[in-house]
């Protein structure tokens, strides 16, 4: 690459873009594009530097400046002390149980939903479209309109206040989407490969779990992503479909912080929100096109 | 299908109908079964139970004539509008900026997209603090010398969901810029050099061109975003709980407090009602749309 081009220097008539580094455009542009940059990320600074100041410093400064004495205490407390109600013991029983809630979930909801997927593009079978359209269409309906007849369903088979009870609520909000995105995945697998395991006398399970599960890698790591963070984030069905013990993270988190005894300690609240958001933003930058990949699979097909 | 196959019909592919038992059950009982049984009992006069003594319309009666509830449509409807249009206006301009064959692209995206990894409560928390008229802007613009400086949205109660949709807004706008850029790059590079040789400016060959090729990827936005609002809910109770006062009311919110706090399920499942109602006004000719003119009948 010729990046010894002077600034100013006529365009040489070689190489794919003949353009100058710094045309007005290119000034604007990127001009721009730091300053949105700059705005979308100054909530995930003002974060870390709030948590890790101490409470006079903040009394006397500004939330934008970097912290004069490091501190992590605020960390400490927000993870092992911090209170909500009796519990003193900080963010980490939160921690746990979304830890709890989440992995099952994750699970079983892709358990589920590949094997959906499955049957609904390869062994289609009478009224299988139909109760697939009710399942896409059921991912519009607000939770409000099924959060009680949950409540009921959940009490009858005892499972109301527990951590079982809120897996299975993820497991079967998570179906529509989840469904849709295998199903559309095992439909663009090539029909001979199907039609030769058959042949060779695979059966309904043999042909899921030798010759199509293998292949689903994938598409699994992509459902997993778009499930870790939505079960993570979830806060109206932990708050409703467990107890104050069992309370995942986000439920905690915003105890926590809104609690209205007590001195506001900002810094701790900072710590806290930080520790909450640590997971999926740790999935989001780890797993990055892959990301990107499973919101857009989920979002266009709704 | 040969006749002949049709005593066995139920038999035939047992399996796999075993196997989407979880899906059927999941289709049948909670999605159509849990919607029926909420719009029954929101004729009822059920209180800290549900029971089935029905009282006609007074649940929606009551539900029209609460300040609270009218706040809270009121605020939906501001907060609605005003996020469909900036989430698309500034969802496209980022995507436009990003399609520019910029350098360190991945870069700018991944920190455009970040914040819609973070839940909606810690979103609310965030923007709880920046906007908080004792530390946050208002107290640093102060302190550069305008003393008199005023904006502190989570505190007034005219503006608290502006203060929301600030935050909303900076949490969703990534995945709209994602879907649209998604939209822009599947557009044919021809076009653009057909535009440039007729020397159509950039802007109008957006306007003119671009965004009308882009029609589905509009629609299919703007149902998400839609469908987005009116679960919106777990920002509310992190930023503001719904105040100050009622002041940032959502229906959401209505329906959880009238079913879990004030033990009043009647009205919760009248709200619930009304806010199927809102969805299925937009989804309905969306689907009609998208599924009805081309195959399935």
């Amino acid at each position: 690459m010729a990046s010894a081009i002077p600034p100013g220097d006529p365009a040489v008539p070689q190489g794919p873009r003949p353009r100058r580094a710094f045309s007005a455009r290119n000034i604007t542009l990127y001009g721009a594009l730091v300053l949105i940059a700059a705005y979308y990320a100054l909530p995930l600074y003002v974060m870390i530097v709030t948590s890790l100041k101490t409470m006079p410093e903040i009394r006397l400064g500004n939330i934008f400046s970097p912290p004069v004495q490091i501190t992590f205490q605020p960390w400490i407390k927000a993870w092992a002390e911090a209170c909500t109600g009796l519990n003193c013991d900080g963010l980490s029983r939160g921690f746990w149980n979304s830890v709890r809630i989440t992995v099952p979930s994750v699970a079983i909801s892709i358990a589920i939903a590949s094997i959906n997927g499955y049957a609904l593009s390869l062994w289609r079978f009478r009224g299988s479209e139909m109760f697939f359209g009710i399942l896409v269409f059921g991912a519009f309906i607000p939770y409000q309109v099924l959060i009680y007849p949950i409540v009921i369903l959940l009490r009858d088979i005892g499972l109301y206040g527990t951590l079982w009870g809120l897996i299975i609520v993820h497991s079967i909000f998570g179906m529509p989407i989840l469904t849709l995105l295998f199903r559309n995945y095992f439909g663009s697998i090539p029909e001979e490969l199907f039609k030769a395991a058959r042949v060779d006398g695979a059966g309904f399970w043999g042909i899921f779990f030798r010759v199509m599960l293998p292949m689903s890698l994938p598409i699994v790591v992509v459902a997993m992503i778009l499930q870790v963070t939505g079960i993570w984030n979830d806060f109206l069905f932990g708050v409703i479909y467990t107890k104050p013990d069992l309370y995942p993270m986000t439920v905690q988190l915003n105890n926590i912080v809104n609690s209205v005894q007590g001195v506001k300690e900002y810094n701790v609240n900072m710590a806290a929100t930080l520790l909450t958001g640590l997971v999926p933003l740790i999935v989001y930058f780890v797993s990055g096109k892959l990301f990107v990949r499973g919101i857009a699979a989920g979002a266009v097909k709704g | 299908m040969p006749e002949t196959q049709r005593p066995s019909q139920l038999l035939r592919n047992l399996n796999a109908k075993v196997a989407s038992v979880p899906m059927i059950l999941t289709a049948m009982f909670v999605f159509v079964g849990g919607t029926l049984w909420t719009v029954l009992y929101s004729f009822t006069d059920s209180k800290l139970l549900p029971r089935l003594h029905f009282v006609g319309l007074s649940q929606y009666d009551r539900l029209w004539s609460t300040a609270r509830w009218i706040v809270s449509i009121e605020n939906l409807a501001i907060y609605g509008v005003l996020s469909l249009v900036f989430s698309l206006v500034i969802g496209f301009v980022l995507a436009a900026l990003l399609d520019q064959k910029i350098r360190f692209e991945n870069v700018f995206r991944t920190i455009f997209l970040y914040p819609f990894a973070l839940s909606f409560i810690v979103t609310g928390l965030v923007w709880q603090w920046i906007l908080n008229p004792d530390f946050g802007v208002q107290h640093i613009i102060r302190g550069l010398g305008f003393s008199k400086f005023v904006f502190d949205p989570l505190y007034n109660q005219e503006i608290v969901i502006y203060g929301v949709l600030i935050a909303g807004l900076w949490q969703g706008t990534g995945l709209i810029m994602c879907l649209m850029l998604a939209g822009l790059r599947g557009i044919d590079e021809e076009i653009w050099k057909a535009a440039r040789v007729d020397g159509i400016p950039m802007w109008k060959t957006y306007i003119f061109i671009i965004i009308p090729m882009m029609r589905p990827v509009f629609i299919t936005t703007l149902v998400i975003i839609a469908s987005g609002i009116v679960k919106l809910y777990d920002l509310i109770v992190a930023q503001t709980g719904g105040g100050p006062g009622i002041s940032s009311e959502v229906p959401a919110k209505y329906v959880y407090d009238f079913m879990f706090r004030a033990q009043n399920l009647g009205q919760g499942f009248a709200a619930s009602t009304m806010m199927l109602l809102a969805v299925a006004i937009v989804i309905i000719p969306w689907a009609y749309l998208e599924f009805g003119g081309k195959k399935r009948g």
